[in-house]
């Protein structure tokens, strides 16, 4: 069989779960587009095994440990998704900004004269206040 | 055969390259080309879905048909072993997991018109710019190499279980341990504490499932509605 | 002891005292007085014991070095010859007089502590100036007693005249002073040391390269501290000081270490016809100018200060021609009538609550109130207008004689025209000196109008040092005959010739300002004017303080008055105008300097604010915009940065693949 065919299979493969990963709002879409894309790797992985024909059969045992690494991260990834859902009542990914810059943020280190009494830092101003609750609320999602 | 394979993998692909002159080429393909073309085209189609599809439960199942599909692959190329472990594993449990994630997390049933982020078309221009860039590179490298699947199959539980606890055993005992600490870490983490135990409502995803109208497709969307229920 | 160790005492102690005094001022307020006086006072007994000592003999020479410092060393050196020694006494006993008067004229000042002290280091470094027989020790002496004079001009601070006095004196000394260290590195360059001693030695060898280059530049430095023009004039405006300081400045220290420095060094300047020339020159216009000027000034301490710059003129002109026995005998004897002059315009000044001469002329009883200072005055204005048998006479006799020895020919130290320019320059002078001295005295004591408010007695801290003071501005005349060995050698005694022409011009200049005065003082009680500060009971500072602050307010500008009466006005005709503001040299130097400076400085500040702060700004603005737009990606969305990552991975992967393949091609 011509070695093309495996490979290239594979490339695309691994293509259309980047475009899935890349593209999906849903996490648990994207953890579907990530299982594509670690199996564009197995395909890849005993196609080339095949043709070398090694007698250690690398590519076959890595295979299989990348099933079983695959298996355990769909666990821990849909556990930490259903531990933000949880927490925000969303599993979208790009509602998950916390690490957006805001326009508080630029009030901060800035000193054009007039903000000095708000960098003092001894008056908490709205926007850190937010900030702080987000903090917390990312720490309940974590743990 | 396999006492025979003993070269390093350069000498290995000279020879392989040099043997090309007494394979056929593209235009005269083999019974198992053909078949693995037209499961590959089955397969890319079936990806192609799962990441485009506005049924997010669909989604989950024509993951299922890319991943047999792979399975079948795996089968064309004499990894047997690998092939009944991808669908016991991907197809038996992975999706299913996945299916509970999407129930878990309350995902509509039915067309979604948000499933695709505002990334689309950049993830659209990077993925094909990769495919290209990688279908060119792979295309270029093994235009004129060919795989020799006569002689044993080299995938065979007998041959896998011999590599594998042969010569592989320590890895594989090292990976159980990792399996244990993700089982230990999904739990800790899947687990409600006892001080956080009302769910917060959502902004709007949560209050969808309540407008949804009844899927299409009766048995993905069951456990959706059990869990609506 | 030896001569050396008590000579090196002289300068220490005061130095010692004014850092005692600085320490101890605000802590122990009780021990600034004994400070101030007995270290000065010790050092002035000790230069008297090394005077003696020296006893005008060979020269004592004493050097150590401290520390190598490169091809040219610095010594601490020691030269004493009778040059040396003698102005140490003056100074010492001018210093110890001023204290004492100090004590009393400042009793109640909050800054007086620190005040002693600057006078105390100003004094030391007078001292060192004096003994030192290193230039570069000199130099040092030199500009701490810049500093100090800067401090002591702008005492009174709080007022504006003396904030602007106080930096004219030191911006002008130092304009003097940029050229003169050139001058010294020059000097030193061409001798290779800056020990006097060598220094001299190599020039009577012929060894100066450049000599009137070097004087020229050296000649600049003692311009400027020795108040000659054109650097005159920061010294009538530093009157704007107390006048203790006046004293201390105009009589024995830092107007009298350029006349001594060009007196250590002459043989530099002597080698040199042109630079004698110059200074004689310079000494001309410096005695005529300031003697028109003094003679229209109002305020009675300008008055003196012109007549300090015309003094110091004679004595330049002393060096012009080669004579510096006669210069430094003229130092010595105008430095103990000068300071008996400005000691007791302090005490006329407390007594008559006014600082001006035509608010005194309308004042009846000055002279029967204040008698010590009006007899003490009236000798000291006698020796200054060089009236026999006054200390000012002798001295200005042995210039007088000096030059008219060179403009005969019979001395060849210096050309013969510089002789005949000081000869007439200094009969001029002579004539006028003796018009504004009488004017001085007239107007001062012989005022008519309301009778002066008795203040009380004048402390006899006050009184006792003028009396001090004018032992030797009577006697010192008598010391001619033999003080001339303690100098070069020669004879300083008066000629017949110059005696009588010089006395005879001066009775002239006095008489007819009396005429004049006689003429114009029925004038006086037609135009009242003046004002004046009753303080009863305050100590003098503070009312000379207030009469200098209120002279501008009074009389319009800080200098002339515009007093019919005045006999300098009717003498001086037209000129009056121009000499009351020092013949326009100031405005002057505000064309000259004053507005390109300024007109520089706010070019460098428009540079600064709209150029270079533009690029300032500009960096902070492009930081920024760029930050927004980074800031702009942060969108916290990270398929957007998996996205941003993967893309540039991509594009890294395909450049690869194409060198590889460029490369492989090739």
């Amino acid at each position: 069989m011509h070695l093309a065919y495996p490979a290239v299979l594979a490339a695309l493969l691994f293509c259309i779960g980047l475009y899935g990963v890349l593209a999906r709002r849903n996490a648990i879409l994207v953890l579907m587009s990530v299982e594509l894309m670690l199996n564009a790797v197995n395909l890849n992985l005993v196609a080339f095994d095949v043709w070398l024909r090694d007698t250690l059969h690398s590519g076959q045992a890595l295979t299989l440990f990348t099933i079983a690494i695959a298996a355990a991260e769909i666990g821990i990834g849909l556990a930490i998704v259903l531990a933000v859902y949880r927490n925000r009542g969303t599993s979208d990914i790009d509602r998950l900004r916390d690490t957006a810059e805001t326009d508080d943020a630029e009030k901060l280190p800035d000193s054009a004269g007039t903000d000095d009494a708000d960098t003092d830092g001894t008056v908490p101003t709205p926007g850190r206040a937010d900030e702080k609750t987000g903090k917390t609320k990312k720490a309940e999602a974590t743990t | 055969m396999l006492l025979n394979v003993t070269a390093t993998v350069g000498t290995t692909t000279a020879a392989a390259t040099t043997a090309a002159g007494d394979h056929p080429g593209f235009l005269s393909p083999s019974g198992v080309e053909i078949a693995f073309l037209l499961v590959g085209l089955a397969t890319l189609g079936a990806a192609v879905i799962t990441v485009t599809t506005k049924q997010l439960v669909h989604a989950a199942l024509w993951l299922v048909v890319a991943l047999g599909g792979l399975a079948v692959e795996y089968l064309l190329l004499t990894a047997e072993f690998i092939a009944w472990v991808q669908v016991l594993i991907y197809v038996g449990s992975v999706v299913v997991l996945l299916l509970f994630g999407l129930m878990l997390t309350r995902a509509p049933i039915g067309r979604s018109p948000d499933a695709d982020s505002g990334n689309r078309w950049v993830a659209l221009g990077v993925a094909a710019a990769a495919a290209a860039a990688l279908v060119w590179v792979v295309v270029d490298a093994f235009r004129t190499t060919w795989i020799d699947l006569d002689g044993p199959a080299q995938g065979s539980t007998e041959v896998t279980g011999s590599f594998l606890f042969r010569n592989w055993v320590l890895p594989f005992e090292a990976l159980s341990v990792l399996l244990l600490a993700a089982l230990v870490g999904a739990i800790v983490l899947s687990r409600k504490r006892d001080t956080d135990t009302t769910v917060r409502p959502g902004t709007n995803r949560t209050a969808k499932p309540g407008t949804v109208k009844p899927g299409p497709p009766a048995s993905p969307g069951t456990p959706g509605q059990e869990e609506q229920s | 002891m030896t001569t050396t160790t008590l000579a090196a005492l002289v300068p220490l102690l005061p130095f010692l005292g004014a850092l005692a005094g600085l320490a101890v001022g605000r802590t122990a307020p009780g021990f600034v007085r004994p400070l101030a006086i007995l270290p000065t006072l010790t050092a002035a007994v000790l230069a008297v014991v090394v005077a003696v000592r020296q006893g005008g003999g060979r020269a004592i020479d004493a050097a150590t070095q401290l520390t190598p410092t490169g091809s040219v060393p610095i010594d601490l050196a020691l030269h004493l010859d009778g040059f040396a020694v003698l102005v140490a006494v003056l100074v010492t006993v001018v210093a110890t007089c001023v204290q004492l008067y100090s004590t009393a004229y400042l009793r109640d000042d909050a800054r007086y502590p620190s005040y002693a002290a600057l006078v105390s280091l100003f004094t030391s470094a007078m001292l060192l100036v004096v003994y030192s027989g290193d230039l570069m020790v000199l130099l040092v002496g030199w500009e701490i007693m810049g500093i100090c004079s800067y401090f002591l001009v702008g005492h009174y601070w709080e007022t504006p005249e003396a904030r602007a006095a106080s930096l004219k004196a030191f911006l002008v000394t130092k304009l003097g002073d940029v050229p003169f260290l050139i001058g010294l590195f020059a000097l030193a360059a061409d001798t290779g040391s800056f020990r006097i001693t060598k220094i001299l030695a190599a020039v009577g060898n012929g060894g100066l390269d450049h000599p009137t280059v070097i004087a020229l530049l050296l000649l600049a430095g003692v311009a400027g501290k020795s108040a000659q023009f054109p650097l005159h004039t920061w010294l009538p405006d530093a009157m704007a000081g107390p006048t203790p300081v006046s004293a201390l400045i105009h009589a024995a220290t830092m107007v009298a270490a350029g006349i001594y420095f060009v007196a250590r060094l002459l043989p530099v300047f002597a080698a040199s016809g042109a630079a004698l020339v110059v200074l004689a020159v310079m000494a001309a216009v410096t005695m005529i100018g300031s003697g028109l000027a003094a003679l229209a000034q109002d305020d009675i301490k300008r008055v003196l200060a012109y007549s300090t710059i015309g003094q110091l003129g004679y004595m330049s002109g002393a060096l012009a021609v080669g004579d510096r026995g006669a210069a430094v005998f003229h130092l010595i004897s105008h430095g103990a009538f000068k300071a008996v002059l400005f000691l007791a315009t302090g005490v006329v000044i407390h007594a008559a609550g006014t600082n001006s001469l035509a608010a005194m002329s309308r004042m009846g009883g000055l002279a029967r109130r204040i008698p010590d200072a009006f007899w003490t005055m009236t000798v000291a204005l006698l020796a200054l207008a060089a009236i026999p048998p006054f200390a000012g006479f002798f001295s200005k006799e042995a210039v007088l004689v000096a030059a008219e020895h060179t403009a005969l020919g019979d001395r060849s130290v210096a050309p013969a025209a510089a002789g005949w320019t000081i000869l007439v320059a200094g009969l001029l002078a002579a004539v006028l000196t003796a018009a504004y001295a009488v004017r001085l005295w007239l107007l001062a004591f012989r005022g008519r109008g309301a009778e002066v408010p008795d203040h009380g007695k004048q402390p006899a801290a006050m009184t006792s040092v003028l009396w001090i003071l004018a032992v030797p501005t009577i006697g010192f005349g008598v010391t001619v005959g033999m003080i001339g060995d303690w100098f070069d050698g020669h004879g300083l005694t008066p000629s017949l010739t110059t005696a009588v022409l010089s006395t005879g011009v001066t009775l002239v200049g006095g008489l007819v300002t009396y005429g004049a005065w006689r003429h114009t003082t029925a004038l006086a009680a037609r135009t009242p004017i003046g004002a004046v500060v009753a303080h009863p009971g305050v100590e003098p500072a503070l009312v000379e303080a207030e009469a200098m602050t209120s002279h501008t307010a009074v009389y319009g500008t800080i200098a002339g008055a515009a007093d019919p009466a005045d006999p300098g006005r009717l003498l001086l005709g037209p000129l009056h105008r121009h000499a009351a503001t020092g013949f326009h040299l100031d405005a002057l130097y505000t064309v000259l300097f004053v507005r390109p400076v300024q007109g520089a400085a706010r070019l460098v500040r428009f540079l600064d604010r709209e150029v270079v702060d533009t690029y300032v700004n500009g960096t902070g603005a492009v930081t920024r915009l760029l930050g927004t737009a980074v800031r702009r990606a942060q969108t916290g969305n990270v398929q957007t940065y998996v996205s941003a990552l993967l893309a540039g991975s991509l594009v890294l992967v395909i450049a690869a693949v194409v060198f590889a393949n460029v490369n492989a091609g090739s």
